[in-house]
C-alpha cells in the first residue's frame, strides 16, 4: 500500500560522485575534521607519517617505499569518510535543489486588508509576517501563510509531487498555503505568515541539504564512545613500545601509527555521519521532511501509535453492506425501496446502496424508469433522503410497477419521529442495536409510515491494514484507534481492524490527556494530525506528523511534514527511525569486531624480530611484517568505500520482535565483523605481495 | 587435568549457584529495609550507631551526597589506618615489638587496605601489630567491603526506581551491610575455622625447637577472625606472608573450600539481590550466567595449562601426570591451587593458596586477565557487579541500536550521560596498568623492582599494576614491591582503580534513577537469556581483548611460546 511518489536518484549518482569528490578533498580542513573526532586523530597521524616518510626519503633510511605506501592509505582513508559524507549531502542537496526549482523569484500583490479592491505589486522577498497579498488563477503563492478570504484550487506539486489541485479556503483546517505553489482557480487572500529566508520551503531546503545538521542525541553518544575508544587505543599504541623494550624490540613509529589507525573506530567513525544525513533523507524520498535528526530517532523508539480511524484504518466512505427487513417484509422489497430512495442520492453511502441492491437483486438504474419520481434530496435539517410518487404518477423497476407513495431513509431518530413511535416495532430496535454493535450505522428506510428494515452501512477497514497492525505488534508497538464514534461502534472497529486500542467519542482534549498518560508511562507517542485542534497533540507527542494540507498551526506544531498528507506513512517514518538507529549499531559493532582481525595481521608483524617465536599468532600467514601492516591499512581504508552503499541505504529492516531481529543483526554484523576482515586482509596481502608492492 | 579435579572445580560452582539466591534474597530484604531473622537482636545496635553518629536513617541522599559520604568516610579510613601504622611501635597490643611503619609503605598499606585491595609490600607476621592487625586492617576489610556493597546497592536501586532524586542513605547501607552481612557470617565462619585449627589468640610467638634441633619462631595471633573478613570481603590481605597457603590459616581441605567459597558468596549472592530487587530475577541470574561463562573458561584454561608439567621438568625425566607442581602446596595440588588462583583473582580478593608466579605462563595469564578485565568476574564484593553493570551498559549501547531503538537496560534509556561516565570509568582500567605500568618499564626506578628478564619481567610488572589498579591485590613473587617508587606508584594505582571508577558509577546511579522506566514490550532488547549473556561476553572480551592483548602478548604469551622453544626465565 505504499505507492508514494518517490524521487529517487540513483546511489551512485554520477554528478553526485564528481562534486563529492570535490568536497572529500575540501573536508579536509582541519576546522571539517574536527567535528568527527576519529578521522580528526587518523589526519594528524597521516601527517605525521607523511613528515615521516619525507625525513626517510630524504636520508635515504628507514622502509621508505612501505612508508609512502602507508602514508598514501591514512590519507585515503580519511578521503574516503570525508567522500562518504559528501555522497550523502550531495543526494540531499540534489533533493533540495528539486526543491528549490520552485523558489524563485516572483512578483506579489500586496494588499491593504482582505476586503481591498487595490493592490501594489512588490517583489516576493521584501513581504514580512502580518503582509497581505492578493493572489489570482496563474499566479504563484509568494510565501507561507494563511488563506483569510476567498477559496482557490492550488497546485501543490512542485512540492508535494502530487499532480491534482488542493482546495485552500478560508478558515477551517485547509487554510494553509505554502510559498512556490501556484493557484490554478479563483482568488485568495493569504496574510504571510513567515519572513523572507524562513519560510517552510527554506527551512525544508536547509535541512535536506544538511547544512544545518545537528548531531542527534544518539549520535552524540556514540561519538562518545568512539572518542572513548580512541583514547584506549592511543594508550595501547603509546605505552607499546616501552612494554617491547624488556625484549629489546624497537617498532617504527610509521608501525605504531598504522596500529593506531587499524585499532580505532575508522570505520563507523567515517561513516557516522553520512548514515544520519541519508536517514533525514530517506524521509525526503517517501516525500516526508523531519524538522530535526532528533524527530527520526525518536521514531525509531516510538511505542505508540495514535492513528486517526477514518482515512487511515478505515476508507473514507462507509459503504452498504447489508439489508434488514422487518417481519413481513422481504429482504427484497426493502432492497428496492432502499435503491429508489437513493436513486438521486450522490454520495458515496448512496452509491453504495444502489450497488448493493445491484448485487444482491439485479437492480440496476437503467432498467427503471424514474420519471413519475420526485426526488427529496438530504439536507441538513430533514436528515433524511428519499422518493415520492406523487398520485397518478407511475414508475417500474425492471418489469414490475412501483407501488409505494413515499420512501423516505435517514437515521434511526429521524425516521422514527417521521412515522411515529408506535409504528417503530421492537424488531427495529433490535436491528439498528445490532448493527451499531457491529460498528456499523444503521439507516432506516420507511414506506409511508412503515419501517421496512434497516440498512447496514458499515465502515471498510482498509485492505491489508490487520496485517500492517499485527507487524506492528511484532515490532513491539502498540496500536491506537481514534475516532469520534461511540464506543460501541469503535470497538467493533477496533477488532475488525486489529489495533490494539482505541480511543472513542475523542476530542481533541481527550487525545492530549491519552499522549500525557503514556508519556508518563515512558512510552514514546507518534501521531498525525492536520487541523488547528490537533496543534496542541501534535506538540505533545514525540513524533508529530503534520499533514501539509494542514493548517499552518499543525505545521508548526508538529516535528515532521508528510508532503502527501498520507496518515498511514506514520508507520513507514517508524520504519526509517528504527532503519537509522540500526544502521549505526550494525556498523559499529562491525568496525569493533573488525580490530580483532587486525591485531592478529599487525602484532605478530610488529615483534617479529624481537620475539620471532610471536610469528605463531600470523594465522592468516601473511607474507612479510611489511605486507601484513600495509595490508590491514588497506583494508581499513577500503571497508569504509565498500560499506557507503549500507550507509546510505541503510541495514536491511525486517519487521520483526527486538530479540529476533538482534539475534539476527549479531550473527550478521557481529560475528560478520569478526571473520570478514580475515579474508579480506588475507586476500589484499596476496596481491600486495604479487604485485610486490611489499 | 583428572576426574577428581574437575569434580573440585564442578562442586564448588554447585556450591557458589546455590547460595547465590540465598545470600542474596538475604541482602535484597536487608537494603530494601525490611525485617530479617537478625532484625530483633540487631535492630537496636543499629538505631545505636545512627544516633551515635548523627545520622537519620530516613533521610536517603541524591547521589552526589551519597558519593560526597562514600568518600568522607574513606579518607578517614586512610588517615586513621596510616596514623596506626606509624604510631604502632608506641601502641598497646604489640607483643612482638613491631616498630613503626615506613611513610611510603604505611601510605601503600594504608590506601590498599581501605580500597579492598589489599596489596602487600610486607610480611604481616615481621611488620604489624596485633592492634594494627585487629583495629587497622581487620576494621578496613569490613568497612571497605561494606563501601563496594553500598555503591552496588545504591546503582541496583538507581535501576529499580523511576524518576527518582535520591539512592539511599550511605551510612545506613554501610551499617546494614555491616552488621546483617558481613558480621553475623563472618562471626559464625570464624568458629568453624578455629573448630578446623586456624589460631585466634592475642599471645606472644611461640619458640619452637625443631626435630633438627634448631630454632623456630612460631608466629600467631587473632588469625580466624581476619581469615573469614578477608576472604568474605575479598580482600585478600594475609595475616601472615604466605597468605592461605600457611597452615595456620588454611589447615584443611575443609577451611580451604570455606575460603573460596566465602570469597564469591557475596559478589555471586548480589546479582541475585539486583535481579530481585529490579523485580525480575532472570535479569540477574543472566548477569550471574556472563560471570560464569568467563569463570568456567578461565579455570578450564588454566587448569589445562597446569596440568601439563613443564616441558623442561619432562625432559629431565619429572613425572608429567602431578602436572606442575613449582610453587604449590603439597597439600591442596594442581587442581585445587590453579582454582583458587582463579577465583581469587576473578573476585579481587587476592588470597592465594599458590605462587601465581611459578604458575605456567597460560595458566598464569589468566588471573592477569581477570584482573585487566576489571574484577567483574563475580568481582570484589559490590565492586564486581558495579563493575559488570559498566560493560553492561556499553554492551546495551553497541548492540542495542541494533534493534532499532535508542538503547535501554531494564526500561532505561541508555544516552550520552551514561556512556561518557561509563567510558570515563572504563578508561581507568587501560591508565591504570598499561598507562603507570609502562611508566614502571621504562624508569629504572620503577625497573629496579623487577627481578627477572625478558617477557616474565614483564608480566610481574603487569601483573602487579593489573593487581593494583583492579584492586585485586595478589602479586607475582619475584616483584620487588616495598620501594619508594612502587609504593607510591601502586599506592596511586589502588586509589584511581578504586574512586575513579565509583564516583562515574555513582553519577550514572544519579542519572539513571532520575529516568522514567520504559515498559518492556516486543520491541525491548530482551536482556536476559543466552543471546545477551552471549553478547555481554563477547562485549568484555573484545573490549578487555583489545585493550590488553598487545602487552599479554609481550608478556605471557611470548613466555608461552618461548617455553616450548625451550627457553626460561
Amino acid at each position: 500500500m505504499t505507492h508514494h511518489s518517490q524521487r529517487d536518484i540513483g546511489l551512485f549518482d554520477r554528478a553526485i560522485l564528481r562534486q563529492a569528490g570535490r568536497d572529500a578533498l575540501r573536508k579536509l580542513d582541519p576546522r571539517d575534521l574536527v567535528k568527527n573526532p576519529v578521522m580528526f586523530v587518523t589526519g594528524v597521524v597521516a601527517l605525521l607519517c607523511t613528515v615521516l616518510f619525507v625525513r626517510d626519503a630524504a636520508s635515504g633510511g628507514g622502509n621508505v617505499a612501505v612508508e609512502g605506501q602507508i602514508a598514501a592509505w591514512l590519507w585515503f582513508t580519511v578521503l574516503f569518510a570525508n567522500l562518504a559524507e559528501a555522497i550523502a549531502e550531495g543526494r540531499g542537496k540534489a533533493q533540495a535543489a528539486s526543491l528549490r526549482r520552485t523558489k524563485t523569484e516572483t512578483p506579489a500583490k500586496k494588499a491593504a486588508d482582505p476586503e481591498a479592491a487595490t493592490w501594489t505589486e512588490v517583489p516576493a522577498a521584501s513581504l514580512r509576517t502580518g503582509d497581505l497579498v492578493l493572489v489570482e488563477t496563474g499566479d504563484v503563492i509568494p510565501g507561507d501563510g494563511d488563506v483569510v478570504a476567498g477559496i482557490a484550487t492550488v497546485d501543490e506539486s512542485a512540492i508535494t509531487g502530487e499532480s491534482a489541485p488542493v482546495i485552500r479556503e478560508s478558515g477551517g483546517d485547509r487554510s494553509a498555503v505554502t510559498g512556490g505553489t501556484r493557484v490554478v482557480s479563483d482568488r485568495i487572500v493569504v496574510r504571510i505568515t513567515a519572513n523572507p529566508g524562513e519560510s517552510f520551503l527554506d527551512r525544508m531546503i536547509a535541512l535536506v541539504e544538511g547544512a544545518k545538521r545537528q548531531k542527534t542525541p544518539n549520535e552524540i553518544a556514540l561519538t562518545i564512545l568512539l572518542v572513548g575508544m580512541t583514547l584506549i587505543f592511543l594508550l595501547v599504541v603509546v605505552t607499546l613500545p616501552a612494554f617491547a623494550s624488556p625484549s629489546g624490540t624497537v617498532i617504527p613509529v610509521v608501525f605504531l601509527i598504522a596500529l593506531l589507525v587499524t585499532l580505532i573506530p575508522t570505520t563507523i567513525g567515517g561513516l557516522l555521519s553520512a548514515i544520519g544525513i541519508a536517514g533525514m533523507d530517506r524521509l525526503v524520498r517517501f516525500n516526508v521532511i523531519a524538522k530535526s535528526g532528533r524527530a527520526v530517532e525518536a521514531a525509531g523508539d516510538v511505542d505508540v501509535l495514535l492513528l486517526d480511524k477514518t482515512g487511515t484504518i478505515t476508507l473514507g466512505n462507509r459503504q452498504a453492506a447489508e439489508f434488514l427487513a422487518m417481519p413481513g417484509v422481504t429482504e427484497r422489497d426493502l432492497a428496492e425501496a432502499a435503491f429508489l430512495a437513493s436513486l438521486a442520492d450522490d454520495t458515496p453511502e448512496g452509491k453504495s446502496i444502489m450497488v448493493l441492491a445491484r448485487e444482491r437483486f439485479g437492480f440496476s438504474a437503467d432498467a427503471t424508469d424514474w420519471a413519475g419520481l420526485v426526488f427529496i434530496p438530504f439536507t441538513a435539517q430533514t436528515r433524511m433522503s428519499g422518493v415520492d410518487r406523487p398520485a397518478g404518477g407511475s414508475a417500474t423497476v425492471g418489469a414490475q410497477a412501483v407501488a409505494a407513495v413515499q420512501i423516505r431513509k435517514g437515521a434511526p431518530d429521524t425516521i422514527v419521529a417521521r412515522i411515529g413511535a408506535r409504528n417503530a416495532s421492537r424488531d427495529l430496535t433490535l436491528a439498528v442495536e445490532r448493527v451499531a454493535k457491529a460498528g456499523g450505522t444503521p439507516l432506516v428506510v420507511a414506506r409511508d409510515d412503515r419501517a421496512l428494515g434497516v440498512i447496514h452501512l458499515k465502515d471498510i477497514v482498509k485492505p491489508g491494514i490487520r496485517d500492517r497492525f499485527q507487524t506492528l505488534r511484532r515490532m513491539g508497538i502498540k496500536t491506537v484507534m481514534v475516532t469520534g464514534d461511540n464506543p460501541l461502534t469503535a470497538a467493533a472497529i477496533a477488532a475488525e481492524a486489529g489495533v490494539d486500542d482505541f480511543l472513542a467519542e475523542a476530542t481533541p482534549e481527550r487525545k492530549l490527556e491519552l499522549i500525557r498518560s503514556y508519556q508518563a508511562d515512558g512510552r514514546l507517542v507518534a501521531m498525525c494530525g492536520d487541523g488547528s485542534n490537533d496543534a496542541p497533540a501534535l506538540a505533545q507527542a514525540d513524533v508529530g506528523v503534520a499533514m501539509n494540507t494542514g493548517t499552518q498551526a499543525a505545521r508548526e506544531a508538529g516535528n515532521m511534514v508528510d508532503l502527501e498528507s498520507d496518515p498511514t506513512k506514520l508507520i513507514e517514518i517508524v520504519m526509517i527511525g528504527k532503519q537509522l538507529l540500526m544502521s549505526r549499531g550494525a556498523l559499529t559493532t562491525f568496525s569493533i569486531a573488525n580490530d580483532v582481525a587486525k591485531y592478529f595481521a599487525i602484532i605478530p608483524a610488529l615483534f617479529l624480530l624481537g620475539l620471532p617465536q610471536l610469528g605463531a599468532l600470523n594465522v592468516m600467514g601473511l607474507a612479510s611484517p611489511q605486507s601484513a601492516i600495509l595490508s590491514a591499512i588497506i583494508f581499513n581504508a577500503l571497508v569504509i568505500i565498500a560499506l557507503i552503499p549500507l550507509a546510505l541505504k541503510g541495514v536491511a529492516y525486517r519487521p520483526a520482535g527486538a530479540a529476533a531481529l538482534l539475534r539476527r543483526n549479531l550473527l550478521v554484523y557481529g560475528l560478520g565483523g569478526l571473520a570478514v576482515p580475515f579474508a579480506g586482509i588475507k586476500l589484499i596481502d596476496l596481491g600486495v605481495t604479487a604485485l610486490g608492492l611489499a | 587435568m583428572d576426574a577428581a579435579g574437575i569434580l573440585q572445580i564442578t562442586l564448588y560452582c554447585a556450591v557458589i549457584v546455590a547460595l547465590t539466591p540465598l545470600i542474596g534474597g538475604m541482602m535484597a530484604r536487608i537494603f530494601s529495609g525490611e525485617r530479617v531473622l537478625l532484625t530483633r537482636l540487631l535492630g537496636p545496635v543499629e538505631r545505636g550507631v545512627y544516633r551515635l553518629c548523627g545520622v537519620s536513617p530516613d533521610q536517603e541522599q541524591h547521589w552526589t551526597r551519597y558519593a560526597a559520604a562514600m568518600l568522607a568516610v574513606n579518607l578517614l579510613g586512610v588517615l586513621l589506618l596510616y596514623g596506626l601504622l606509624r604510631l604502632q611501635g608506641v601502641l598497646p597490643l604489640n607483643p612482638a615489638h613491631m616498630a613503626a611503619v615506613a611513610p611510603d609503605l604505611a601510605f601503600n598499606t594504608a590506601v590498599s587496605f581501605v580500597t579492598n585491595t589489599n596489596w602487600q609490600a610486607y610480611g604481616g607476621e615481621s611488620t604489624l601489630s596485633y592492634l594494627t592487625q585487629m583495629a587497622g586492617l581487620t576494621v578496613q576489610n569490613f568497612v571497605s567491603a561494606a563501601t563496594g556493597i553500598a555503591v552496588a546497592v545504591a546503582l541496583i536501586r538507581a535501576f529499580a526506581r523511576r524518576s527518582a532524586r535520591t539512592l539511599g542513605n550511605f551510612y545506613v547501607d554501610v551499617t546494614r551491610a555491616t552488621l546483617y552481612v558481613l558480621l553475623p557470617i563472618c562471626v559464625l565462619g570464624a568458629l568453624v575455622l578455629v573448630w578446623q585449627g586456624v589460631p585466634q589468640n592475642l599471645g606472644a610467638y611461640t619458640e619452637a625447637t625443631t626435630l633438627e634441633g634448631s630454632r623456630q619462631i612460631i608466629a600467631q595471633g587473632p588469625v580466624a577472625s581476619q581469615m573469614m573478613i578477608k576472604h568474605l570481603g575479598t580482600n585478600g590481605g594475609g595475616f601472615f606472608s604466605q597468605n592461605a597457603a600457611h597452615p595456620f590459616e588454611n589447615p584443611t581441605p575443609l577451611t580451604n573450600m570455606i575460603h573460596m567459597v566465602a570469597i564469591f558468596a557475596i559478589g555471586a549472592g548480589l546479582t541475585f539481590t539486583f535481579g530481585r530487587m529490579v523485580g525480575d530475577t532472570r535479569q540477574g541470574w543472566a548477569i550471574l550466567a556472563a560471570m560464569g561463562v568467563l569463570f568456567v573458561a578461565g579455570v578450564l584454561i588454566a587448569y589445562g595449562a597446569e596440568a601439563q608439567t613443564n616441558p623442561t621438568f619432562a625432559a629431565l625425566g619429572l613425572d608429567p601426570a602431578l602436572g606442575n607442581m613449582e610453587g604449590k602446596e603439597v597439600r591442596f595440588g594442581v587442581a585445587v591451587s590453579t582454582l583458587f588462583a582463579v577465583v581469587t583473582t576473578a573476585a579481587s580478593c587476592g588470597a592465594v593458596i599458590a605462587m601465581h608466579d611459578s604458575l605456567m605462563p597460560l595458566a598464569g595469564m589468566i588471573p592477569l586477565v581477570n584482573m585487566m578485565l576489571g574484577e567483574i568476574i563475580v568481582g570484589g564484593v559490590g565492586a564486581g557487579l558495579y563493575g559488570m553493570l559498566l560493560f553492561v551498559v556499553l554492551a546495551v549501547f553497541i548492540a542495542g541500536l541494533m534493534v532499532g531503538r535508542t538503547p535501554e537496560y531494564l526500561g532505561k534509556k541508555i544516552e550520552a550521560r551514561e556512556i561518557k561516565l561509563a567510558v570515563l570509568a572504563i578508561l581507568v582500567l587501560p591508565v591504570g596498568i598499561l598507562g603507570l605500568g609502562a611508566l614502571s618499564t621504562v624508569l629504572p626506578a620503577g625497573l629496579a623492582s623487577v627481578q627477572s628478564g625478558g617477557p616474565h619481567g614483564l608480566s610481574q610488572i603487569l601483573y602487579a599494576y593489573s593487581s593494583a589498579t583492579a584492586n585485586n591485590g595478589s602479586a607475582f613473587a619475584g616483584f620487588g614491591a616495598n620501594t619508594l617508587y612502587q609504593n607510591t606508584m601502586l599506592g596511586l594505582a589502588m586509589l584511581i582503580g578504586r574512586f575513579l571508577i565509583i564516583v562515574p558509577v555513582l553519577a550514572i546511579a544519579g542519572a539513571v534513577a532520575a529516568k522514567k522506566t520504559v515498559p518492556a514490550s516486543t520491541g525491548t532488547f530482551p536482556t536476559h537469556g543466552g543471546l545477551f549473556v552471549g553478547l555481554l561476553v563477547g562485549v568484555i572480551l573484545i573490549v578487555g581483548g583489545l585493550t590488553f592483548f598487545p602487552a599479554l602478548a609481550l608478556g605471557p604469551i611470548a613466555e608461552q611460546l618461548l617455553l616450548g622453544s625451550g627457553t626460561l626465565f
